[in-house]
């Protein structure tokens, strides 16, 4: 086979800033049933000059977002404690504050440092100390860490929040093609960078298992082609240039081989690629549509969809067996499958008296649970800790995104203030 | 056998023309080669038209063709989550079909779908489309080396409104000639 190892510079740069109309906002529309009450109070700015974020309104929010806590509002404190000193938990317990978290910023030159302790009101005790630093210019992924390890230890998991998005922006232009974005930001979707835009049609962004690279699906040459991006230098690869489709692109979990839809053969048929020898294994043969691959945690079988039952279901394909199985009954619509990290739930599109929601069907006990009442709902994602699930779906007459908790209770959704904003993808824990 | 009759009837014209500078029998030079001159011109424009005449029989033909093809349209239409050709589809792509068979035109045939359920999978039904219509053409004669088929899934929808009026219209194959 022809090795097609174009290795093309990104025509956008690496990392260019995208204008602020692109930010994501968040819009909390559901939090769940008894969620715990927290203080988060402003942390001590302890550097030089001003401070470059606001650490506690950041990990406020974090937590706001998972729907499991309600923070306190500031107006309500009685006092702003940032050393335990300062701690009167009656303050507190009058406020019905389950939890307290203070902290401290200080800067040396290129680095910030940001202390805090979570403290228990109602046991009055300290639970908690820990600090994270990192350059100012990463001071919201600081945050984010901090907001990590307050949800961990009052949850028992690991949190999300310093983790990335990717997804397509895309705006209108009359009278020609859409201008589409594949975009990437900060889990509550501040700080979009746009990894690379174009006036053809974009699908499908995915990362590598290592978060480090991406890819997806592009039809900048006029055809649809897979290419593999790296983040940190924008260099691109063109992986697949067959006739036909060209689509769907899954990591395998050790990062070795990327399963994809091509039809060279036929029709939709799922093969997988040795990334380094560029090897192509045929795995489903049918003329039915076999399409959206998506890995088992373990790397050992695959779901997919398929209509060879005549409408769209999920399907496992096993990869030491070679067989495949039907995994899906209930409902006329299955499609687009994610695995969450513990290889229990699944989430996919589940269509429902004629409208198309997010569900999740748990492996173990085989039962279908619909978690969303929105309708158009496509491209579910899960968080890298199985708590929320990012989608897309119709907002007043926009694609937008939005996410519910696997549980179903906790919903927000994050509009963009203009254009179309749709095929989320949650990266996995980032290294440091 | 009209062609034949039109060509024929050109070389008549001709033959005559060259036989009556033959026998002008001028006095002069100049006059002779005036009436050679003339005769070649009544000679050309003979055969200009006798190839006119032949080409307006083609053309007609052609353009009744085209016609037929123009308002049967180009945009082939479906069912949804169906890669099956309708009755009404059929019509308009035998109209195109007709015309295809007569010339050498290469076809581009673009899937489509509305924007119901996931992207991935509409790409491949719109392929599917795509390949319902490619395989019908060559099932009538059309080379496939003639034809080129791409999906565009669901990006390309000619309406974004959502609802059946807007879905109808996406659910399409859209013949392009390259």
């Amino acid at each position: 086979m022809k090795r097609l190892l174009t290795a093309l510079m990104s025509i956008t740069l690496a990392i260019s800033a995208a204008s602020a109309w692109a930010q994501l906002t968040i819009e909390i529309s559901q939090g769940a049933d008894n969620p715990t009450a927290i203080a988060v109070v402003p942390f001590a700015w302890q550097g030089v000059g001003v401070a470059p974020e606001e650490i506690a309104s950041i990990v406020d929010g974090d937590l706001a977002r998972s729907g499991q806590f309600a923070p306190i509002a500031r107006a309500d404190m009685l006092g702003n404690p940032t050393t335990e000193a300062e701690v009167f938990y009656r303050d507190w317990r009058s406020l019905s504050a389950e939890y307290l978290l203070i902290g401290r910023v200080s800067s040396e030159p290129n680095v910030l440092r940001v202390d805090y302790e979570l403290f228990d009101v109602l046991r009055q005790a300290k639970v908690l100390t820990g600090y994270e630093s990192g350059p100012a210019s990463d001071a919201r992924m600081l945050a984010h860490r901090v907001a990590d390890a307050v949800y961990e230890k009052l949850t028992g998991v690991p949190g999300a929040f310093a983790t990335k998005l990717l997804y397509i922006s895309v705006d209108r232009v009359p009278g020609s093609n859409d201008y589409s974005r594949l975009t990437m930001s900060d889990s509550d979707g501040a700080r979009p960078i746009v990894l690379f835009d174009t006036h053809e049609p974009l699908l499908t962004p995915t990362w590598s298992p290592d978060g480090k690279h991406i890819a997806y699906v592009s039809f900048e040459t006029g055809r649809p082609a897979i290419y593999r991006q790296e983040i940190a230098t924008g260099q691109r690869e063109q992986l697949t240039n067959f006739s036909g489709l060209n689509s769907s692109p899954a990591w395998s979990p050790d990062g070795k081989t990327m399963a994809m839809v091509l039809s060279k053969d036929g029709n939709a048929d799922i093969y997988l690629m040795d990334l380094a020898t560029k090897k192509l294994t045929q795995l489903t043969r049918h003329y039915a549509i076999d399409t959206e691959p998506a890995w088992m945690p373990d790397g050992r079988s695959l779901l997919f969809t398929s209509d060879r039952g005549g409408k769209p279901q999920i399907y496992r394909y096993d990869l030491s067996s070679g067989k495949t199985d039907r995994v899906t009954y209930e409902g006329t619509y299955n499609a687009r499958a994610r695995v969450s990290q513990d290889g229990r739930s699944v989430v996919m599109v589940h269509q429902a008296e004629g409208r198309f929601h997010i569900a999740v069907l748990d492996l173990v006990t085989n039962r279908m649970q619909i978690l969303t009442s929105t309708d158009l709902d496509e491209s579910p994602s899960i968080a890298p800790n199985g708590s929320m699930v990012l989608y897309a779906t119709k907002y007043q007459d926009r694609s937008i995104l939005a996410a519910v908790a696997v549980d179903g209770e906790a919903k927000f959704r994050l509009p963009a203030s203009k254009g179309d904003v749709r095929e989320p993808a949650w990266s996995p824990y980032l290294a440091r | 056998m009209k062609h034949i009759t039109v060509a024929s009837k050109a070389i008549a014209l001709l033959f005559s023309a060259a036989l009556l500078v033959a026998c002008s029998g001028s006095d002069t030079k100049e006059e002779d080669e005036a009436a050679a001159a003339a005769a070649a011109a009544a000679a050309a424009s003979a055969a200009q038209s006798a190839q006119s005449a032949q080409g307006a029989a083609v053309s007609a033909e052609m353009a009744a063709l085209e016609e037929a093809a123009a308002s049967a349209g180009t945009v082939f239409y479906f069912e949804y989550d169906s890669a099956n050709l309708t009755p009404e589809a059929l019509d308009a792509l035998n109209a195109n079909i007709a015309l295809l068979q007569r010339n050498n035109t290469n076809v581009r045939l673009e899937g489509h779908t509305d924007e119901r359920g996931t992207r991935e999978y509409n790409l491949a039904l719109g392929e599917g489309r795509a390949n319902s219509v490619r395989e019908y053409m060559i099932a009538s004669g059309i080379p496939g080396s003639r034809i080129e088929t791409i999906s565009f899934g669901e990006e390309r929808p000619i309406a974004y409104g959502t609802g059946e009026a807007n879905w109808s219209d996406n659910r399409r194959v859209e013949l392009k000639l390259q």
